[in-house]
């Protein structure tokens, strides 16, 4: 074994190991959800090559209300599907597209693209 | 000669009372050129009918300034339709970019190749110089990287920044890859020599994959939109305006979204109903198929209940509006079937959980590859072999056949449904469907019409005609539901006309009774004939017995103090019945009938529309625990029934099915809705969701084979065994198709029709 095979077989492990920590074990960005005086719970969402925050956190049997904004035009994360709430919504690009839903079991519901490849959760507490 | 007249619509700002509407509507009527105005107080808008060759917006607007009032612009109507409408235009939009961001790609794709191959014939080399050839490859494929492939890429960034990876991601990388090797190649290929590497370059591949995959994209996109076509043309049914009759008699057309509950409107042969109401008066028959999927038009008489966007044919009516926008039917069956199409199928969870891991795995896969390849294969070749492979590998694989396999066949199954009346709550209810072997009928208003019909009719020795039409002349006025149905059998003997009836009486829980045209007629239970002191024949008695002993209600008839004929009531069974039992049990289920009925009347019932096995005495609150019993017999059971007093029943079943009979959409316990009132709603449902889960399983079966056995191959796994490699263009190709294969076998399920 010569000097650049040890250094691409370690450098590509380093690199796997990189990808696999990058994607599965970080930590993501939990938002809890404020409640309007009318307390309806309302967070807004970026939607751009995924969700921004994807994970969230809300109170149930209190109305939450989720304003999607999507800010690019990629075909991807046209399409949002909330599997557990029955919601399938074509998201326009650049405007904000608003699901109301009333969370009425605890748990982790998960919202993502039509093909299932951008991911979020909603924590229902 | 004047124009034809046209309409707008004002918002009107700084109305209080139902005076300030009054002033608005006078001076608005009293400008020139307009010819009819209605304000609306609550809904603060005004309605203007006027002449545009005599009269400009501008100068209406100007009249409910002059009366002390304001105008504001009209705010964007976001009714589904237009919204619809919108995201339309903006798919619309993107498709006609994508296509040119192609044709881009594969008309610089297809310079590129025939240059590349240039190296493939030495002679040919020598006389060029490969230096500026490269260069020109590489000004030749910037644009396909930063024009047509610009969106990967940036996908792919944004995507890495939330820590999301998707199907851009793999191609980002992959042709990234090629291209930046390509790149180094190009500026420095001293450093390549030096290291005995052959400078290469891969700017075809780049291309060739960009062309591919955006074709893959153009023809996705095409397919997809029709996946939801049946869902458009819902939305379009409905009608855009209203012709509502005010107060003052006069007719005016007017916009959906000013509705309102109350108002009369008039439909005219050949309009469509504008929403959900009755009908006040005139009668007509009206083509209910878009929301029932029932082919034979539906008479409408005053009283009888009309819904929007379906067409009147050729009679005339009007009818009280009660129920407008979301409440109405047909917006019902929209929400019903979006919430449907968003419902994810229990088959469909692996295919969740590994598209969840899909992309960084194959990263980390491709990876390892590129390391294999690299230590493993002879010093001279090794990077690019490393190279082409680690492109292959990102480039075959396809999430996207894995995501699309179950919503696109959802969305054409249940738009596939409304179409033919059967309404599919979630993806669950549709895979229960699937696997039912057991279908358990409430006999009543499923198997039978659910309500009493003339079965017999006898008058011995009499002038049957004539005492048949003396008893419907007592009956059309009482409101008992038998008598309902002496009315209709007389009338469908055309043994109707009038006669004057004076003193009618309804005698509580015995009949009726009243003088008709001259003589004195009863109509009822035996009671009400022994009160009367009217003795039975032992012809009619014996007759009388009979009837009883088939479990039919009986009616006797009495004229001038003497019994004159006797009808038996029954609950019918509905034409269609029979022919629907077999085609299930040809479907291989097994039909089993319950009823409240005594076991004689079961039985008979039973015979007569072909099934083995039931339950008779089976009280209300006992029929969820029928549903149980036969789920401990191992059975899937779907059950059918009203929907208004099994729903308990219909919810303990695996998959419940209420008819409705388009009046009373009770769609909360059950998973599928038959808005059809006969039964071959359930075969249509049962037909449906065995096609669709089918579709489901050859799509996610070829989803998982196109993976697990491409992403092999373009590693070189075959390499060592039969000496072969994937070239990345090819993968591309097969990844293209991939997604599109997916998609062309769920459109199959448009071709869906049960006979």
């Amino acid at each position: 074994m010569d000097a650049a095979e040890i250094l691409v077989t370690v450098g590509g492990l380093a690199l796997a190991g990189l990808v696999l920590w990058y994607f599965f074990f970080s930590t993501r960005q939990t938002v809890a959800a404020a409640a309007s005086p009318s307390g309806v719970q309302e967070v807004a969402i970026t939607v751009k090559g995924g969700y921004s925050p994807d994970v969230i956190e809300v109170e149930r049997g209190k109305p939450v209300q989720l304003n999607f904004y999507r800010a690019e035009e990629n075909s991807c994360s046209e399409e949002l599907l909330m599997p557990d709430f029955g919601v399938r919504r074509d998201l326009p690009a650049f405007q904000t597209t608003q699901i109301e839903l009333l969370p009425q079991q605890p748990g982790r519901f998960d919202f993502t693209c039509g093909m299932g490849m951008l991911r979020g959760s909603l924590v229902v507490k | 000669m004047s124009a034809t007249p046209e309409t707008t619509t004002l918002d009107i700002e700084g109305m209080t009372c139902a005076s300030c509407a009054s002033f608005v509507e006078r001076s608005l009527s009293r400008t020139p050129g307009v010819q009819n105005a209605l304000v609306n107080l609550a809904t603060e808008k005004a309605t203007v009918q006027y002449l545009p060759d005599q009269v400009t917006p501008a100068a209406i607007k100007e009249a409910v300034v002059k009366a002390g009032y304001g105008v504001t612009e009209r705010a964007p109507d976001t009714s589904a339709a237009d919204r619809q409408a919108d995201l339309d235009a903006q798919k619309a939009r993107a498709y006609r970019q994508l296509k040119r961001r192609f044709a881009v790609a594969a008309g610089l794709a297809l310079v590129i190749m025939p240059l590349s191959m240039l190296m493939l014939w030495p002679a040919l080399l020598e006389r060029v110089n490969v230096s500026w050839l490269n260069y020109a490859l590489l000004l030749l494929t910037l644009p396909v990287l930063l024009y047509s492939g610009r969106e990967f890429y940036v996908s792919a960034w944004n995507g890495l920044r939330h820590r999301a990876a998707n199907m851009d991601t793999l191609i980002a990388v992959g042709t990234g890859a090629a291209f930046l090797y390509s790149l180094a190649a190009t500026v420095v290929p001293g450093y390549f020599h030096r290291r005995g590497i052959m400078p290469e370059v891969y700017y075809d591949t780049t291309a060739t994959i960009i062309a591919l995959i955006l074709l893959g994209k153009v023809l996705e996109l095409r397919a997809k939109t029709q996946t939801s076509a049946a869902m458009k043309s819902l939305l379009g049914l409905q009608a855009k305006t209203a012709r509502v009759v005010r107060p003052g008699g006069q007719e005016m057309d007017v916009p959906l979204a000013q509705l309102q509950l109350g108002d009369t409107v008039v439909v005219r042969p050949g309009e469509k109903v504008a929403t959900d109401g009755v009908v006040t008066e005139g009668h007509s028959s009206v083509n209910e198929a878009m929301l029932t999927g029932e082919s034979l038009p539906v008479e409408k008489l005053p009283g009888a209940a009309v819904f929007g966007a379906t067409l009147n044919t050729t009679g005339s009516f009007r009818f009280r509006v009660t129920k407008v926008g979301a409440d109405t039917l047909l917006a019902q069956i929209v929400k019903l079937v979006e919430e449907a199409q968003g419902s994810r199928a229990p088959i469909q969870r692996l295919a969740d959980k590994v598209s969840a891991v899909f992309v960084p795995t194959v990263v980390v896969i491709a990876i390892l590859t590129f390391v294999l390849w690299f230590d493993l294969a002879p010093e001279s070749t090794r990077l690019p072999l490393a190279l082409v492979n680690f492109v292959a590998v990102l480039i075959i694989a396809c999430p996207c056949a894995l995501g699309l396999a179950t919503p696109t066949a959802m969305m054409v199954s249940t738009g596939k449904g409304a179409e033919h009346g059967v309404l599919i709550r979630n993806a669950e209810a549709l895979e229960k469907a699937y696997q039912v072997d057991t279908v358990l009928l409430d006999k009543t208003g499923t198997i039978t019409q659910g309500e009493p019909a003339v079965t017999d009719f006898v008058a011995p020795g009499q002038n049957a005609a004539h005492v048949l039409q003396l008893a419907a002349a007592v009956e059309r006025h009482s409101e008992h539901p038998l008598a309902a149905a002496v009315v209709r059998h007389a009338e469908a003997q055309s043994a109707g006309g009038s006669m004057s009836v004076t003193g009618f009486r309804a005698v509580e829980g015995k009949g009726a009774a009243a003088t008709v045209e001259g003589q004195a007629v009863l109509i009822g239970n035996r009671r009400l004939l022994s009160d009367e002191g009217v003795l039975l024949s032992a012809e009619l008695a014996a007759l009388a017995d009979q009837l009883l002993a088939q479990a039919k209600t009986v009616l006797y008839v009495a004229v001038a103090g003497r019994a004159a004929a006797l009808l038996g009531v029954a609950d019918t069974v509905r034409d269609t019945s029979a022919a629907a039992i077999k085609k299930l049990q040809a479907l291989g289920i097994e039909v089993v009938m319950m009823t409240g009925d005594n076991s004689q009347t079961a039985a008979q019932v039973a015979a007569q529309v072909g099934i083995g096995r039931y339950f008779a005495e089976v009280l209300p609150a006992d029929k969820a625990a029928t549903v149980k019993a036969l789920q401990a017999e191992g059975r899937t059971v779907a059950m059918v029934g009203d929907g208004i007093n099994d729903a308990p029943a219909l919810a303990q079943a695996d998959v419940g099915l209420a008819i409705g009979s388009g009046t009373d959409v009770a769609m909360q316990a059950a998973g599928i809705t038959l808005m059809r009132s006969d039964l071959h709603g359930v075969v249509t449902a049962i037909e449906l969701s065995r096609q669709t889960i089918r579709t489901i399983k050859q799509n996610l079966f070829f989803a998982f084979v196109y993976n697990i056995l491409g992403i092999p191959i373009a590693a070189g796994l075959l390499y060592p065994v039969l000496g072969w490699l994937l070239s990345p263009m090819l993968a591309a190709g097969a990844m293209a198709l991939s997604s599109v294969s997916v998609l062309t076998n769920s459109l199959r399920l448009r071709a869906f029709d049960n006979h």
